[in-house]
């Protein structure tokens, strides 16, 4: 994987030299890392395309020519472009404003429907509405025993027919069932297909025509290539979709299949789904999400995150501390046990910049409970002289150490290597060498 | 490529044979006119994918100029294609060494480079199944344990195997090890059921190691070739789902007495570059030996098997198409790209 696009593109203007004011072919040489790195996200080419055109546009319109770090300049209209076509804000689920919210889901297969037909279904129970899910997917094996099984997860009711019959019929009856049993939102689940063909379009016609849908949401797995533009636009052309919702966003994938989609469609993102489990559904944040395809990293959800868990006033110790540079063990470990009260270790490593290309992250995310466990009981079997100043461990304070926390002198070992990777990579963070700098200007911290 | 396996107990000898390169879709096509609609099937989705990207190709060919027009279109088909920017560009690159004169040079040149890439690992590939391997096929049971990302089709990819074994005469059983997924297990029985197969099954939430270890003392009771091991799909990137599938490996290898005879990735054609972070963690964790790629009969091309060859020599085995049991084909690296690269039918000789 290559580094973030700002590194990148200071390492462009280096190799040209360290002229103040850069030249057109400059700035086409910086354009053609800005490709790159968008194809290596899998924006589809013809997306680039016209991406790269209009920010050399705004480049040759605006002062980056003239201006002292061309490379910040550039980046900071890649990404305002980027947030443009995503999307300036996300829009909300839309609802009827009376009677039922019908609710489509349709996309490919392997994307992700019926497990989202169940996780919208959540949220409408928790926000105070009476969803009923309904299943009409007849092909895949078992794809009405899977809605049935999420459905009792979440304690709503699920509307399927045991015999097989035309998508559109089975949801007038579900639609029926709905009214018979006051029930204000039905969430189908459609049939899914590999490629959008002529009958699958036919039956998602009719089932629109039948439904009169409230929302129409074409879903979308981040992880897909080039080929999701033509995904979203035969779906959104077939039945005239309202709304995008794009799947296992809490893989590694850049996800610039979002923004090939956005580009074609022009749908907002309604949602995203970011874990396995049925809460894992959130609001969509092009502004964050712009980092994500850069390679460089969603600070602002991180933070918010920590903020929901921890509360104002520790993030700002730690935030502070991460850029100060001043880490000790005491730190270490606090750092440690807030990471566990935050979850998925490599999700929120892939949202600090310049650490979602780092090759070592899976090791990194090995922190597990286990390790934390006895990473605290290693720590606590210091003085506190030794957990500020972690260089007076020597053998035998060691060796006291493991004794003490019933380790091995090998542990201990390993947790002080632990400790000045992650001391050095807080140093990188707010050392500003590396990437970081520029995204920290660009969010302004 | 051969479907490999030994019986368990003698059986007509036919049967036992293995098959030559290339001939697995033709042997289900003598079964039965369903079968001969499944490998219709499967062949005319093939033929689709062929045409959507390699018609493309062939007609950038058709001039005979050899410019940079011409390797810019051949760059911006191949990334199309997921082919991947650094993949293109060293694979264009050494097309551009062989200093090629005209069209039909860089034609038969990247034709080279494509199928090099993907035979490379095929020669040197470790599955004891359908991998290269001297001497006796493994001893029966022989098992393949089957992972990937959610949502790539590993259950139906396993109905399939399972049906392709079953036409050849292998008796099979398959573990249904997805114990998280809402209904796996269900949609793996309704496959078993359906192909007249044994599904060793525990409750959803259960240990999908535990599942896996029952099917192999089950198979040898039931005096089975082959069993088929499901799991359930988990984002590579996540450490401890990783871990855990690693100890479903060790179980195996444990029940078994060795590593799985291969472990199959199931890659959607649709991914993208992700797909390339996806082989090496899970290569990382369970060694994968063999790839599948499913859902080739849409558009999309999964060029991405190029750079998971190039960079971690994983062969591709077989392909999945359609919905139905038999649309399922072994990988043909050679006649892939010569289709790939092959003038269309109208076109002039």
């Amino acid at each position: 994987m290559l580094d973030a696009l700002s590194e990148r593109l200071q390492g462009t203007f280096r190799r040209l030299g360290s002229r103040g004011r850069i030249s057109e072919e400059d700035l086409d040489a910086a354009l053609r890392e800005v490709r790159v790195a968008l194809l290596e996200a899998d924006v589809n080419f013809k997306v680039v395309r016209d991406f790269i055109a209009r920010v050399r546009e705004r480049a040759v319109g605006t002062e980056v020519l003239k201006s002292i770090t061309p490379a910040q300049q550039i980046v900071s209209i890649v990404n305002d472009e980027l947030v443009e076509v995503l999307g300036k804000d996300s829009k909300p689920l839309e609802k009827a404003k009376s009677g039922i919210t019908r609710i489509l889901v349709c996309g490919i297969k392997g994307s992700g429907k019926t497990t989202l037909v169940g996780r919208l279904g959540m949220r409408l129970k928790r926000e105070g509405m009476k969803p009923l899910l309904v299943a009409t997917d007849f092909e895949r094996v078992a794809a009405t025993e899977q809605l049935q099984v999420l459905g009792r997860q979440i304690d709503v009711p699920v509307y399927f027919e045991e015999r097989e019959a035309p998508a559109a019929e089975v949801a007038k009856r579900a639609l029926r069932e709905a009214e018979r049993t006051g029930a204000n939102a039905v969430i189908v689940d459609t049939r899914g297909a590999v490629a959008l063909d002529d009958d699958l379009m036919d039956e998602l016609a009719a089932l629109a025509d039948e439904v009169d849908p409230t929302e129409v949401l074409i879903v979308v797995d981040a992880m897909t290539g080039q080929e999701a533009v033509n995904i979203a636009r035969e779906f959104d052309e077939a039945i005239e979709g309202t709304g995008i919702v794009v799947t296992k966003l809490d893989s590694d994938t850049r996800g610039g299949a979002v923004l090939s989609v956005r580009e074609v469609t022009g749908l907002p993102v309604k949602f995203i789904t970011t874990g396995e489990r049925l809460e894992a559904l959130e609001d969509f944040h092009p502004d964050r999400f712009a980092g994500r395809v850069l390679g460089m990293g969603d600070v602002v959800t991180l933070v918010e995150r920590a903020r929901e868990q921890m509360g104002e006033q520790q993030v700002e110790q730690v935030a502070q501390r991460m850029r100060s540079g001043q880490f000790d063990l005491e730190d270490f470990l606090t750092q440690l046990s807030q990471v566990k009260q935050m979850g998925n270790m490599a999700g929120m490593l892939d949202m600090i910049p310049g650490l979602s290309q780092l090759k070592d992250k899976a090791q990194i995310a090995a922190v597990n409970e286990a390790f934390l466990k006895q990473a605290e009981a290693i720590i606590q079997s210091m003085t506190l002289q030794e957990r500020h100043n972690p260089d007076i461990l020597n053998g035998s304070r060691r060796r006291r150490i493991a004794l003490g926390s019933g380790t091995t002198a090998a542990d201990v070992n390993r947790l002080l290597n632990q400790y000045r990777e992650a001391k050095k990579l807080m140093q990188m963070m707010s050392g500003g060498g590396r990437g970081a700098g520029g995204l920290r200007r660009l969010l302004g911290f | 490529m051969r479907l490999f396996w030994r019986k368990s107990q003698p059986a007509e000898p036919e049967a036992v044979a293995p098959l030559e390169e290339g001939t697995v879709a033709v042997a289900i096509a003598e079964e039965s006119t369903d079968e001969v609609e499944d490998a219709r099937r499967t062949e005319a989705a093939i033929e689709r994918t062929k045409r959507s990207w390699f018609g493309r190709l062939t007609s950038v060919f058709r001039g005979a100029q050899v410019d940079e027009a011409l390797w810019e279109q051949l760059e911006e088909i191949l990334i199309g294609a997921d082919t991947g920017v650094q993949v293109t560009m060293s694979l264009l690159d050494r097309v551009r060494a062989t200093k090629p004169r005209t069209a039909e040079e860089v034609r038969a040149a990247l034709r080279d480079e494509l199928v090099q890439l993907l035979e490379r690992p095929a020669a040197v590939s470790r599955g004891r199944l359908w991998g290269n391997v001297e001497g006796d096929p493994p001893p029966a049971p022989a098992l393949v344990l089957v992972v990937g990302v959610n949502g790539t089709g590993k259950t139906t990819a396993i109905g399939r195997l399972a049906y392709l074994y079953q036409q050849q005469g292998a008796r099979v059983v398959c573990a249904a090890g997805d114990t998280f997924r809402a209904a796996a297990i269900e949609q793996l029985q309704a496959w078993g059921k359906r192909l007249g197969i044994d599904v060793i099954a525990h409750q959803q939430g259960g240990d999908a190691a535990a599942v896996a270890f029952d099917s192999i003392d089950a198979a040898r009771a039931r005096g089975a070739d082959m069993i088929f091991v499901d799991t359930a799909g988990r984002l590579h990137n996540k450490q401890n789902l990783m871990d855990e599938l690693a100890k479903v490996r060790r179980v195996i290898e444990r029940g078994l007495g060795r590593s799985p005879d291969e472990v199959l990735l199931v890659l959607d054609a649709t991914t993208g570059q992700n797909g390339m972070s996806q082989a090496r963690a899970f290569t990382d964790s369970v060694e994968v030996t063999a790839v599948m790629l499913t859902k080739l009969d849409g558009t999309a091309k999964g060029g991405i098997v190029f750079a998971i060859a190039e960079e971690l020599g994983l062969p591709v085995r077989f392909i999945g198409t359609g919905q139905e049991p038999g649309d399922i084909a072994p990988f043909e690296a050679a006649s892939f790209v010569d289709a790939l690269l092959a003038e269309p039918v109208t076109a002039d000789a």
